[in-house]
């Protein structure tokens, strides 16, 4: 039996436009972009980065140590903002330590550590005080944000690319549904790192300018960080809690790095998160795009959005004021959606100066005013893996 | 949480091609003595596929295509792939680029470094067009994997495909790395109905007391403990001498365990 929806009782979301969610509905309704001329240190590449402030001046706590590098420090710093920590407290006295799932996403963890460590070695050795599985390993921030809530519950870290911290949401459902669980802490970590700018840059998708999504002149992303979370409950005191209604996840089976160019992939994971919410196309008032900026990812969203919504959703990329943050990517513009839920705001597609005159959504070019009952967001990453989810007003 | 059914098995590590090989050391008919580790040819790989991919993505599929022998229908089936640390010789020769002036990262590298590559390669090769979850889980894993699988069993009411590989670190990782010995498992999840098809009846529990099981046998415990994948084998044991109920407690996280019941 599924369990959605699930009441959202509470969320939160730090990255470039600054910490907690007032920061970032701000930025949303005043048009202001977090990007910046790529300064992270060791790093000479022309392009545009979403980077969280400070994060070089915030270690761990020492009995944390083990756990420290850039990624960890982002889950931390993103725990304790808006009243997140107080919200994890009153759940874990309503369901137990042992009932509370953990489901994080991350694309890359802490790589930061082992280039570091790559960098350093000497004799081809690795310097002593390397510590790959609390660091650099995937499972390291679903395990650190475990230890730092003092929850006792399932947990997955998820690594699916670019629709990691979606899935979590699913996740999620699957776990409360069977019973493991009775809530769950989903969220996303990912942080700028050089294995993705050079990365990115090999594969000739990383922008030189701030990335316009949708514009005739888009040229590639650029790379963000963030941390974000939200409590998902089956049952809230507060009515109004916004919900997760729907969610869709496919495959592309068509190639690593490049979406189906009709959009098929991404058109099942729509199409499965609207049948699982019971909505129709009609339903959905806005859209949160993947719109990361490369040529062949929004032309591929264009078309599929086009094929299920007939060009009439207004729909917008938030890719403009964050960057792309892969692994939490997914996290952050769920939280996107919420807070334009909540506030009845759709954000432009920010940077744009020359629609493709190629692709036809029905794009945001300034943001708007307007109650909203139904938010979809798109998370589509590398290995053709797509996640949709659909979010509602509470009832 | 409810039951679902296991209806096949594959596996490779050293000394162990298939699962009909391995069930002869698991029921104690023959003693397990490693060996080479048997040749990677996945056949889900198109040639010009295979020549772009790792032995890390090879082990994963090698497994993943005896477990689907008979399957009718992969364009609609469900996955899960689990892996403690991923394709490291990617890591590694991209954090070697990293460390020269130029940066030289290459871009099929690059593509390749995401840790649902062996998921995306799979795809492709089987026309896969369903949802799929790539997960990481240190030593707890194959019980991470297992429970998400069983998950999508019970909630999507389909067979899954659970895969769970490590393969060998390269020289500069071998002492950070826990993977001494390359081991790949894959299970088709299926659910409970009737006729009672497949192995065995699997119902699984969280379990926060005690500690997971080991091997009886000194030269199967050393292979448990030589990849997060082979914490399988109290499982797999138990499957090959499922003729009685049993039961097995394997790695899950700190504090929590995953208790297994088995029948037919």
């Amino acid at each position: 039996m599924p369990a959605l929806p699930l009441k959202i009782t509470d969320y939160t979301l730090t990255n470039a436009l600054g910490r907690g969610k007032p920061a970032s509905l701000q930025a949303l309704k005043s048009g202001h972009s977090g990007l910046r001329p790529c300064d992270l240190d060791g790093v000479d590449l022309q392009t545009w980065i979403g980077r969280v402030e400070d994060l070089e001046n915030l270690p761990l706590p020492d009995a944390w140590q083990a756990y420290d590098c850039r990624n960890n420090r982002l889950a931390l710093l993103g725990l304790q903002q808006d009243a997140f920590l107080p919200a994890v407290e009153q759940a874990k006295a309503r369901y137990g330590v042992e009932r509370i799932g953990v489901f994080i996403g991350t694309s890359t963890s802490g790589i930061a550590t082992t280039e570091a460590a790559y960098r350093d070695r000497q004799d081809d050795r690795l310097p002593a005080g390397f510590h790959p599985a609390t660091t650099h390993n995937i499972a390291s921030p679903s395990q650190f944000v475990r230890l730092a809530l003092g929850l006792n519950g399932p947990a997955l870290a998820i690594s699916t690319a670019c629709s990691s911290s979606a899935k979590v949401f699913a996740a999620a459902d699957r776990y409360i549904s069977s019973g493991l669980c009775d809530a769950a802490v989903v969220g996303g970590i990912d942080s700028l790192c050089l294995t993705t700018l050079y990365g990115f840059n090999s594969l000739d998708l990383i922008s030189d300018q701030p990335c316009r999504p949708w514009d005739s002149t888009r040229n590639g992303i650029n790379i963000g960080e963030a941390a974000g979370f939200a409590l998902l409950e089956k049952t809230s005191q507060d009515n109004r809690a916004p919900q997760l209604l729907g969610y869709g996840e496919s495959s592309d089976a068509y190639h690593m790095s490049t979406p189906h160019p009709d959009g098929e992939g991404a058109l099942r994971a729509m199409t499965q998160a609207l049948q699982r919410a019971g909505l129709t196309p009609a339903d959905i008032d806005y859209i949160n795009l993947h719109g990361t900026a490369t040529r062949s990812n929004d032309a591929s969203e264009d078309r599929a959005v086009c094929r299920l919504f007939e060009q009439a959703t207004p729909c917008s990329s938030t890719k403009g004021f964050t960057g792309h943050t892969l692994g939490a990517a997914g996290i952050t513009e769920a939280v996107f959606s919420l807070l334009c839920l909540e506030a009845g705001w759709m954000p432009q597609n920010l940077q744009i100066e020359t629609r493709d005159p190629e692709l036809s959504a029905n794009l945001l070019m300034a943001p708007q005013a307007a109650p909203l009952r139904h938010v979809l967001s798109n998370s589509f990453g590398f290995g053709g893996n797509n996640c949709s989810l659909v979010f509602g007003v509470g009832e | 949480m409810n039951t679902i059914r296991i209806s096949r098995i594959g596996i490779i590590t050293e000394g162990i091609a298939s699962w009909s090989e391995a069930l002869a050391v698991l029921r104690n008919q023959a003693p397990y003595q490693g060996g080479e580790l048997p040749p990677l040819k996945p056949a889900t790989l198109k040639p010009n596929e295979r020549r772009r991919t790792t032995r890390t993505i090879k082990l994963a599929l090698q497994a993943t295509e005896e477990a689907l022998q008979d399957c009718p229908d992969t364009q609609n089936l469900l996955s899960v792939f689990s892996s403690s640390e991923g394709d490291l010789d990617i890591i590694d020769q991209i954090c070697r680029a990293l460390s020269q002036p130029d940066r030289p990262v290459s871009p099929t590298q690059f593509h390749n470094s995401v840790h649902n590559a062996p998921a995306g390669y799979w795809s492709i090769g089987s026309g896969s067009l369903a949802g799929s979850n790539s997960l990481a889980g240190l030593d707890g894993g194959f019980a991470a994997g297992l429970i998400d699988a069983a998950t999508l069993v019970l909630s999507e009411q389909q067979p899954v495909l659970l895969t769970c590989y490590d393969q060998l670190p390269p020289t500069l990782l071998q002492d950070v790395m826990p993977i001494k010995t390359p081991f790949a498992v894959a299970l088709m999840l299926i659910p409970e109905s009737p006729s009672q098809e497949g192995l065995a009846r699997l119902e699984l529990r969280l379990d926060a007391q005690g500690e997971a099981d080991v091997m009886a046998d000194h030269a199967l415990e050393r292979l448990r403990r030589s990849a997060p994948a082979a914490r399988c084998l109290p499982l797999l044991q138990a499957l090959a001498q499922i003729e009685s109920p049993r039961q097995c407690r394997l790695t899950y996280l700190p504090g929590l365990n995953l208790q297994v019941s088995l029948s037919r």
